[in-house]
């Protein structure tokens, strides 16, 4: 059987999370999640075409807020914990393009 | 055996004992182990005082102090407390201090619990050993050389040690249950939704919970109910109060109809070893003894259980995880660009069990993959949820270990991921369908180590679940 | 008005002069609008605009670690009132996390909906009767705002940036439409029809210069009479109905110049450079597109009931066009007029003064020429009585004109006005006895009058307005200078 994940898939995928891998860690990495999705196996050949997906748990619908201004945070409490500030904005390194 | 948190609540209430004096006893207990045991990234000596002396200041004035008044508690570092640096025992999260409490911080201190500190845990709840910290292995107090499981740990071991009569644990695949098992104390993951989730740090959003830890089943249900009932922060949370499960307690189980799930009976699956099997048929028979009906129930879809949840979890996780960035808080290293940066501070912020994860889950969400994996995962959910409402049809609990083993030795697991993972097997299926289980103490193992037992219920069905505790707790005596 | 109904994959093509010939200019529109609730989408944060920088923040819309969503009823309210002007289907919707990474985006994944959004389908029409299709209209939460500093401002050569989360979480309908445009005009038509409806449903103030309504170009062009969609370009960054006309047609005539010479667009996001006129590639990341859709496990499902739906059916304020037929209806002005006064929000005050009794034409006249600012101090029925006095000769128009700035000005009784300023409605032969002396007074000037120069026109008119102190009515006045020409 060939493995479920590739050195590239995981070059791919760490670039996409924004994680910088080594060439040692990828090799780490790229046998350790081929292990874990060869044990995914079992889910992955089930055949479940007819089951709806779960996603919450316990579930409910339309859980809403009303529409009511609440407090904001104090700007120097929050601006204390930034890495980088400068007039009241949270300083970053130049963005390359915009999203 | 130590005093009970409702006897410390009661003393403290009635003016028998300060709160003052209960946590300087506790804080002396901590000086005296903290070093060999490493429970807490945090100790707040002077805030858990000036919280005993406000309990004090309350009963001297007449108010009422809360239930759990001046009860010593330790808290997993995953939940928010404001001004109290708050880590998720990360690096990339080292020093924070959050502007605001999470909701159950609030609903502690008004029950008038003292918070002694922040509990170790695998970096960001990614774990079953508390191995996984950036700061340092929590040690078991009952044998420093193993691991006091994960990934609440940190708040098992505070309480096995006497650090804290509670402890406040998340559990997202047996997180509280696992580390209640290995440190001999009882632990409860409540229904998803029962307690708040707001302030605790995501890990697998539809899977995480916050519950209990607690030296018997009695404290664990005050600790519950002081923290459960709806949250409007919390979008999932059930819209109900907290279950009365404290006044069932000692209602027994005569007549109650209880399942052993076979799948996970050691016959079912690997790895689950003898002198645990052998506990946990010595709890069905105690079960039996007090009046209940036992059977062997067979829940089929719990064996694709662990899979399932390593495709869920990990993905929730990569996108829960994907904020810490070196923007607005926490850890952050140079790049000569935004991105660079993002990537620098991820890079040396994050260990390496959350960097599989991140990686992980980013591959089973990723175009292509998703129906393969997180999509197929989350229809596994709706098996294991169908094959419980069948067996809850003729069963009130259903029974099996809380682990498959006892508490390892520090280290024996870290190089292979999987190893790690098969901790969960049993613990996770309840995670999945969002329904309760806790974890009772019941012997030890051939080593001398604590087994736990896992008592299941459906949804809300927290009451039956403490009652069997409770019996099984009774029959020790 | 012709009514032109068609299909995105079979349909006449349609010609727009400002393209090159033979090419077909496709255009879809994504369209961003705030809602002007209260709070933010999912925290109690104020929304709202032009605050200092990151005072409207909490841990929800900071992200912070620990933090949840709440879901804003309003905002939910909102959007299916703007489904529903837009003929779309409303529907049970899911929130799911679109994820990618910006500093922006305090959480690095935006929370909006996805394979359910709440409005499905749904379709505008156009003044001149073109119908743009809809996709979807679902909600979505805003980004921060990111300033560039350092190098001339621009994000290409800043030396840092600095990141207001104000705006993070303000409540978004993104209004998707197919690509039903071909011509340009219909592009900004779209963009004014759907502005008109936004205000008159009251869900966004539409402020493209602020940014709370953003329209975003799907481009592409296409050999006249082929159906295809070719490679498409987004143009985004566009601040005013003027610059999308700009930007469609600069982007249109920069694929044509591509396939022209050969070559091929790529898809991608660019952004229009207004000053510049001209769009540049946004350099979007090889990877961004992979965003990792997966439904937001903290919020739970909306299923609106039908009660719900048709609460907001009942109480749907008239649409413009609905707006545009009744004033035109009632009016018989010119179209062009009434479109300004419904778009000025004044055609209810139009429709109950002509109601009362006003001529149509001259109502809407005043309320286009002189009234663009607003009826200031003057009351409904001061109005009425005005327009009825013009209407009836009681007023010449410039007279009119004055009593109605006084009214604005500071009220009162219309006939007292004019009384005062000594306003009188002047016969014929009054004026006619004055043009005549004037003519005895100017032979020569008269004369090349009556040859045809009509230069000389004013300068009667002017002597006869001094003569009457203004009060002579001008048409009245050329009227009775052709009439005595023959």
């Amino acid at each position: 059987m060939s493995s479920p994940i590739s050195r590239e898939d995981v070059a791919h995928i760490a670039s996409l999370a924004r994680l910088s891998v080594t060439e040692k860690e990828l090799d780490l990495f790229t046998g350790q999640l081929a292990d874990i999705l060869g044990h995914a196996a079992d889910v992955e050949s089930l055949d479940a075409h007819d089951v709806a997906p779960t996603y919450h748990p316990y579930p409910m619908t339309n859980v809403l807020r009303a529409d009511v201004v609440r407090p904001s945070l104090d700007r120097e409490e929050v601006l204390s914990q930034a890495p980088a500030t400068e007039s009241g904005q949270f300083r970053v390194p130049p963005v390359l393009g915009e999203a | 055996m130590t005093e009970t948190a409702l006897s410390l609540a009661a003393a403290v209430r009635n003016g028998d004992r300060t709160a003052r004096s209960v946590v300087e006893e506790h804080l002396t207990a901590i000086e005296a182990r903290e070093g060999d045991i490493n429970a807490f990234n945090l100790v707040m000596t002077d805030d858990a005082l000036a919280q005993a002396d406000a309990v004090d200041a309350q009963v001297a004035a007449g108010e009422d102090p809360g239930p759990l008044a001046g009860v010593p508690l330790a808290l997993k570092d995953n939940m928010c407390t404001r001004g109290v640096a708050t880590t998720a025992s990360s690096k990339i999260l080292e020093g924070w201090e959050p502007p605001y409490n999470a909701t159950v911080v609030d609903r502690l201190a008004a029950a008038g619990a003292i918070t002694m500190g922040k509990t170790n845990l695998d970096e960001f709840a990614m774990g079953s050993s508390t191995e996984n910290s950036a700061f340092g292995v929590t040690h078991n107090p009952l044998n420093l050389d193993v691991v006091p499981g994960g990934s609440s740990g940190g708040s098992a071991a505070a309480v096995a040690a006497g650090f804290a009569s509670l402890g406040i644990g998340s559990d997202t695949g047996g997180s509280i249950r696992q580390p209640a098992s290995f440190c001999g104390v009882v632990g409860v993951k409540p229904t998803y939704g029962a307690v708040s989730r707001y302030g605790l740090i995501a890990f697998a959003s539809s899977l995480d919970q916050i519950g209990p830890l607690a030296n018997n089943v009695a404290d664990a249900a005050a600790l519950y109910e002081a923290i459960a009932g709806h949250d409007h922060m919390d979008s999932t949370s059930i819209p109900l109060p907290a279950l009365p499960v404290s006044s069932e307690l000692d209602h027994g189980v005569e007549g109650m109809r209880i399942g052993v799930i076979s799948e996970l009976d050691g016959s079912g699956i690997e790895g689950i070893a003898v002198d645990v099997q052998a506990r946990t048929r010595a709890a069905v028979d105690a079960l039996t003894a007090a009046g209940a009906i036992v059977e062997q129930v067979s829940v089929p879809s719990v064996v694709y259980g662990l899979s399932a949840y390593y495709l869920i979890a990990p993905a929730e996780a990569s996108s829960n995880l994907s904020r810490y960035d070196g923007v607005r808080y926490g850890l952050r290293e140079d790049g000569a660009n935004n991105e660079a940066m993002n990537i620098a501070s991820r890079t040396a912020g994050f260990g390496d069990e959350v960097k599989r994860r991140i990686m992980l889950g980013t591959y089973a969400l990723s175009a292509g993959y998703y129906d393969a994996y997180y999509g197929k995962a989350q229809k596994v959910r709706t098996l294991i949820i169908d094959d419980f409402a069948a067996a809850y049809e003729k069963f009130d609990v259903l029974v099996t270990p809380t682990a498959p083993t006892t508490a390892f030795e520090i280290g024996a697991r870290t190089a292979d991921p999987m190893t790690m993972y098969v901790n969960d097997i049993c613990t996770i299926p309840s995670n999945l369908a969002g329904h309760p289980a806790m974890s009772v103490p019941y012997g030890v193992g051939d080593d001398g180590l604590p087994i736990g037992v896992q008592v299941l219920a459906p949804l809300l069905g927290e009451v039956a679940m403490f009652r069997v505790g409770a019996a099984l707790e009774r029959s020790l005596l | 008005m012709t009514v032109v109904y068609f299909t995105p994959d079979d349909h006449e093509p349609i010609i727009d002069p400002a393209i090159p010939e033979g090419w077909e200019l496709v255009v879809g529109c994504e369209v961003h609008c705030e809602l002007s609730t209260e709070t933010k989408l999912f925290c109690g944060c104020q929304n709202k605009f032009g605050v200092e920088p990151n005072h409207n923040i909490c841990p929800v819309c900071l992200g912070l670690p620990g933090s949840m969503p709440s879901v804003n009823e309003a905002a939910v309210e909102y959007a299916m009132r703007l489904g529903l002007a837009l003929n779309a289907e409303v529907q049970g919707s899911v929130f799911s996390r679109k994820n990618y990474f910006y500093p922006d985006m305090p959480k690095d994944y935006q929370t909006t909906q996805f394979d359910l959004p709440t409005n499905v389908g749904g379709y505008l029409d156009l003044p001149d009767g073109v119908r743009v299709h809809l996709e979807r209209a679902h909600i979505e939460e805003d980004t921060g705002k990111s300033t560039h500093i350092g190098g001339s401002g621009r994000i290409h050569d800043a030396t840092h940036s600095l990141v207001d989360y104000n705006r993070a979480g303000v409540p978004l309908v993104e209004i998707v439409s197919r690509p039903d445009i071909h011509r340009i005009e219909d592009a900004k038509a779209y963009a004014s029809e759907l502005r008109a409806i936004l205000l008159a449903i009251d869900v966004c103030d539409a402020k493209m210069e602020e940014g709370s309504m953003r329209v975003d170009a799907n481009v592409s062009v296409r050999p006249l009479g082929s159906n295809e969609l070719r490679t498409r370009c987004e143009v985004k960054n566009i601040n005013s109905i003027r610059s999308l006309g700009r930007a469609i047609e600069y982007e249109a005539n920069r694929h044509i110049d591509l396939y022209n010479s050969g070559e091929s667009p790529n898809q991608e996001t660019r952004h229009w450079d207004e000053a510049g006129g001209r769009s540049i590639s946004g350099r979007s990341k090889e990877d961004s597109d992979d965003y990792r859709y997966f439904a937001e496990p903290d919020l739970v499902p909306l299923v609106p009931t039908d009660e719900e739906v048709q609460h907001i059916r009942d109480t749907m304020p008239m649409l413009p066009a609905a707006r545009r037929t009744r004033l035109l209806d009632a009016s018989s002005a010119d179209p062009e007029a009434v479109d300004l006064v419904v778009g000025r929000g004044q055609d209810d005050l139009a429709f109950e003064v002509i109601t009362a009794g006003g001529n149509g034409n001259s109502v809407v006249k005043h309320l286009t020429n002189n009234l663009a600012d607003g009826t200031g101090q003057m009351s409904t029925e001061s109005f009425v009585a005005l327009v009825q006095m013009e209407t009836a000769g009681d007023l010449s128009s410039t007279q009119t004109k004055t009593v109605l700035a006084d009214l604005v000005a500071s009220g009162g009784n219309p006939t007292e006005i004019a009384a005062n300023h000594g306003f009188e409605a002047m016969d014929n032969s009054e004026l006619e006895s004055i043009l005549d002396q004037l003519i005895a007074e100017n032979p020569d000037e008269w004369a090349r009058f009556a040859e045809g120069d009509r230069k000389v026109q004013g300068f009667f008119v002017g002597k006869i307005m001094k003569a009457t102190r203004g009060q002579a009515d001008g048409k009245v006045v050329n009227q009775l200078m052709q009439s005595k020409v023959g």
